[in-house]
C-alpha cells in the first residue's frame, strides 16, 4: 500500500477529510516554500501539491500564470523542485504531490523523473496536460519506481471515460469541479454533486476535489463529496501579497488552520 | 497518382499519432470535446453536401484555383531551375489560412457553435476567421499576442472592420504561443457554446489533420496545374514552415511521389547559432507544446523558449507534429532563412515579378532563390507563395530604414 493510500485509509477511519494545499514551488523562492511546506504540516494539512513551474500553463489561471514565472526568472526547474522536496524529507510525515506539466517530466526524462522523485520522498505526480490515452510510458515507469501516477476527472468527462480514469488513476483521484483554469471562484459550478454521484458509482478509490475552492465556507461545502480538498489560487494569491512581509509564513501557516478547520471532524 | 496512396502510410492512427509524434496533450476537460470534433470532422468529410458548400466557397469566394505561375524575371535572375509561383497570395483576404477558416467555419456551423475563438500571430489567420465569422454569421474573438498587436496593426483593423474583438495577450513572450494558450484556456472554459478555430497544423488531434485536408487543395492544385502545362511533376515543392499548414498543404499530395523534393523552409532569424530564430525543426528538440508531441525549442528543463522572425507567422517555438515525422522519415528535408536573406527576398520578388510577398512566404523564395542557381534548367521548383505582403510594408521599410540591410538588395540585370 502506497503512503498515500494509507493516509487515506486514516482519515476515512477518523471520519475526517485531507486539506491538500498548493504552492508554486520556489515563489518567491525555494527556501520560502521549504518554510510554507513545514508551516503548512504544522497548521494540519494531510498532504501538500508542490506546482512545477512550466513556461506555458495553459490550465492556469493568472495566479498561478504569475507564480510560475515568478518562479522561472528566479531559475526554478524540475531538478530543484526535487531537491526541495528531499530537504522537507525528514521534518515532515504528510505525503508530497508533484504537480507538473509534461514538457519538464519529457525533458528529464521518465525513469529518471520518476526514481529522482521516489529518492526524494515524493509520493505521487499528477500531470495537468496528459490523460490517460497518452500516459501509457510515464504510467508504467511510476508504476516501477513506486510513484503514483494521479489522473483528473473533469466535468466535461463522459461516463466511459470517468471509468478508465477511475481505473487507472493511483494514490487518488483529482475530481475538477468546474469547467474551466484554475482560479478562485465566488460561487461553485451547481453540477458538482451530480458529477460527484457519477464517480462515486464507479470507484471507491479516494477522490479530492479541486479548481475554484479558496474560503473555509467552500472547503465546508465540498466535504461531503471528497475525501480531501485541493486550495491552489488563494493561497497563492496570498503568497504573491504577502512575499515581502515576514509575517508571509505564519499567515499563510493561519489561512491553512482555517481551511483545515471544517475538515477535522465529518460525521 | 493512385499507386502513390498505396504508398503513403494512413496518418494519423486513431488516436492522432504521426508515429511517436502528435496525439493528445491536453487537459482532460478538452478530451470530450476534442474527440466529439474529430467524430463531427469525420462525418462531414464523408458528407457530400458539407464538401459541395466548401467547395463552392474555396471557387465562389475564396477565388480558387489560385494560379500556377511561371516566374520568368525571377528565374532568369538566378539562372538555373524554372520557378513557378502558387499563389496562395491571390486568395481572398491575402494568404491561404482561407481554406482552412471555410472548411472549420462551415464545421462550427454544423456542430452548432454559435461562438469562434482563435489565436493569430501576422494576424493573417485572425482576419481569415473574422472574415469567415462574418459570412457565416457567428460571434468572434481572437487572442493576439500584444507584440504582434503593436506589428501587425493593420491586420488588428482588418479584424475589427470584420466585426470581431481582438483580445491582446500580454502573458509570457507576447506573441503566438501565448495566444495560444489563452485561446486553449478559452476553450477549456466555454468549451460547450466555443468552436476553437486553430489556424495551423499543429495542436491536439485532430486539428493536425484536419487543417491538412483543408489545405490540401493547394498541393493537388498544383500538381494538376503543372502536369497540365508542363506535362510533368515538380523537382522541388518549397514552402515556409511555421506551424506548418501552407506547407503540409502543398507537400502532402507529394508525399508518395519519390522524385519530388519537399522542402520545408524556417526562419532562421538572426541566424540558427543566434539562439534568436524559430526553427523548431533544424535547431529543435522532441517535446510536447500546445497538445502534441513535435520539435519545439526548449532549454534543457523543458521549458519553451521564445522564438523570433521578423515574420510574425515563423515566430513559433513549435512546430505541426506531421513535420516531425517526416523529417525523421527522411521524407521532407528543411532548411531556413534569415530575416535578412528574407527581405532580400521579399525585395527581389518585388522588383522582378511586381509580387510582394508576405514575409513568411518570402522565406521560401529565399531558400528557392539559393538552390535554383545550383540546379538545371530543365528542372523546376515550385515555390508555395502562402501570402501577400501588403501588411508586412511598414515592417520592410522601417528595416530599410534603417540601414543595415541595404545589401540586401537584388542585382538586377
Ligand atoms: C502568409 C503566411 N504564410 C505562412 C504562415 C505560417 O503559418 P503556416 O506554417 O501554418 O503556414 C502565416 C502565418 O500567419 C502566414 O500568414
Amino acid at each position: 500500500m502506497s503512503r498515500l493510500a494509507r493516509t487515506f485509509a486514516g482519515l476515512r477511519r477518523r471520519g475526517a477529510r485531507a486539506l491538500i494545499p498548493y504552492f508554486t514551488a520556489g515563489d518567491p523562492s525555494l527556501d520560502i516554500t521549504r518554510q510554507l511546506v513545514l508551516e503548512a504540516a504544522r497548521g494540519g494539512a494531510d498532504l501538500v501539491e508542490l506546482g512545477v513551474p512550466f513556461s506555458d500553463p495553459l490550465a492556469d489561471g493568472p495566479v498561478i500564470q504569475r507564480a510560475s514565472q515568478r518562479a522561472l526568472a528566479a531559475g526554478v526547474s524540475l531538478a530543484r523542485v526535487l531537491e526541495l522536496a528531499r530537504a522537507v524529507q525528514g521534518a515532515i510525515t504528510i505525503p508530497i504531490v508533484l504537480l507538473t506539466y509534461y514538457n519538464p517530466v519529457h525533458a528529464f526524462g521518465l525513469k529518471a523523473f520518476t526514481h529522482g522523485a521516489v529518492e526524494a520522498g515524493v509520493d505521487g505526480v499528477i500531470v495537468a496536460d496528459l490523460p490517460p490515452e497518452e500516459a501509457g510510458p510515464l504510467a508504467a515507469d511510476a508504476r516501477a519506481a513506486g510513484l503514483d501516477l494521479i489522473h483528473l476527472v473533469a466535468p466535461t468527462s463522459p461516463p466511459e471515460r470517468v471509468r478508465l480514469i477511475a481505473r487507472k488513476s493511483r494514490g487518488f483521484i483529482y475530481f475538477v469541479s468546474l469547467t474551466g483554469v484554475t482560479g478562485a471562484r465566488a460561487t461553485l459550478p451547481p453540477d458538482l454533486a451530480e458529477n460527484r454521484r457519477q464517480l462515486r458509482a464507479v470507484t471507491t478509490k479516494p477522490v479530492c476535489v479541486g479548481f475554484g475552492i479558496s474560503t473555509p465556507e467552500q472547503v465546508a461545502a465540498m466535504a461531503p463529496h471528497a475525501d480531501g480538498v485541493i486550495v491552489g489560487s488563494a493561497i497563492v494569491r496570498l503568497v504573491e501579497a504577502r512575499a515581502t512581509s515576514d509575517r508571509l509564513v505564519p499567515e499563510v501557516g493561519a489561512f491553512i488552520a482555517a481551511l483545515k478547520a471544517p475538515l477535522r471532524s465529518q460525521p | 497518382m493512385r499507386t502513390l496512396s498505396k504508398r503513403a502510410p494512413r496518418l494519423p492512427d486513431r488516436n492522432g499519432h504521426f508515429g511517436r509524434f502528435g496525439g493528445r496533450f491536453v487537459p482532460e476537460t478538452l478530451m470530450a470535446p476534442l474527440i466529439e470534433l474529430e467524430q463531427a470532422y469525420r462525418a462531414a468529410r464523408r458528407d457530400p453536401q458539407f464538401q459541395g458548400r466548401l467547395r463552392t466557397l474555396l471557387v465562389d469566394y475564396a477565388g480558387r484555383p489560385t494560379p500556377l505561375y511561371f516566374a520568368r524575371r525571377l528565374t532568369e535572375h538566378c539562372g538555373g531551375a524554372q520557378i513557378y509561383l502558387k499563389r496562395e497570395d491571390l486568395c481572398h483576404t491575402g494568404a491561404h489560412k482561407i481554406n482552412n477558416v471555410l472548411g472549420q467555419g462551415l464545421l462550427a456551423e454544423r456542430m452548432g457553435k454559435r461562438r469562434v475563438i482563435a489565436e493569430t500571430g501576422a494576424g493573417q489567420h485572425g482576419v481569415a476567421t473574422a472574415t469567415a465569422a462574418a459570412l457565416l454569421g457567428l460571434q468572434c474573438e481572437v487572442y493576439m499576442g500584444g507584440e504582434d498587436v503593436e506589428r501587425q496593426s493593420l491586420n488588428v483593423f482588418r479584424m475589427r472592420l470584420l466585426g470581431a474583438t481582438v483580445i491582446p495577450v500580454e502573458a509570457g513572450s507576447r506573441t503566438l504561443k501565448d495566444a495560444i494558450n489563452e485561446a486553449l484556456r478559452d476553450w477549456v472554459t466555454n468549451v460547450r457554446t466555443t468552436y476553437y478555430l486553430l489556424g495551423s497544423a499543429l495542436g491536439p488531434h485532430p486539428y493536425p489533420m484536419m487543417v491538412r485536408d483543408f489545405h490540401r487543395v493547394i498541393g493537388e492544385e498544383t500538381k494538376r496545374q503543372l502536369r497540365e502545362g508542363a506535362g510533368r511533376l515538380p523537382d522541388y515543392v518549397v514552402a515556409c514552415v511555421g506551424g506548418g499548414s501552407n506547407a503540409i498543404g502543398l507537400f502532402y499530395p507529394f508525399i508518395g511521389d519519390a522524385a519530388v523534393r519537399i522542402v520545408g523552409v524556417e526562419a532562421a532569424g538572426h541566424g540558427l547559432g543566434s539562439g534568436r530564430h524559430g526553427a523548431s525543426l533544424s535547431a529543435g528538440s522532441v517535446g510536447v507544446l500546445h497538445g502534441s508531441m513535435s520539435y519545439v525549442l526548449q532549454n534543457d528543463d523543458g521549458q519553451i523558449a521564445t522564438a523570433h522572425s521578423i515574420s510574425a507567422g515563423l515566430d513559433y517555438p513549435g512546430v505541426g507534429p506531421e513535420h516531425s515525422y517526416y523529417k525523421e522519415a527522411g521524407r521532407f528535408e528543411y532548411a531556413s532563412a534569415t530575416d535578412a536573406e528574407a527581405l532580400a527576398a521579399f525585395q527581389a520578388l518585388a522588383r522582378l515579378e511586381g509580387i510582394m510577398p508576405a514575409l513568411e512566404s518570402a522565406h521560401a523564395v529565399a531558400h528557392a532563390m539559393r538552390l535554383a542557381p545550383t540546379l538545371g534548367r530543365e528542372r523546376v521548383i515550385v515555390i508555395g507563395l502562402s501570402g501577400r505582403g501588403d501588411k508586412d510594408v511598414q515592417v520592410v521599410s522601417s528595416e530599410e530604414g534603417s540601414g543595415a540591410r541595404t545589401s540586401a538588395e537584388p542585382r538586377l540585370r
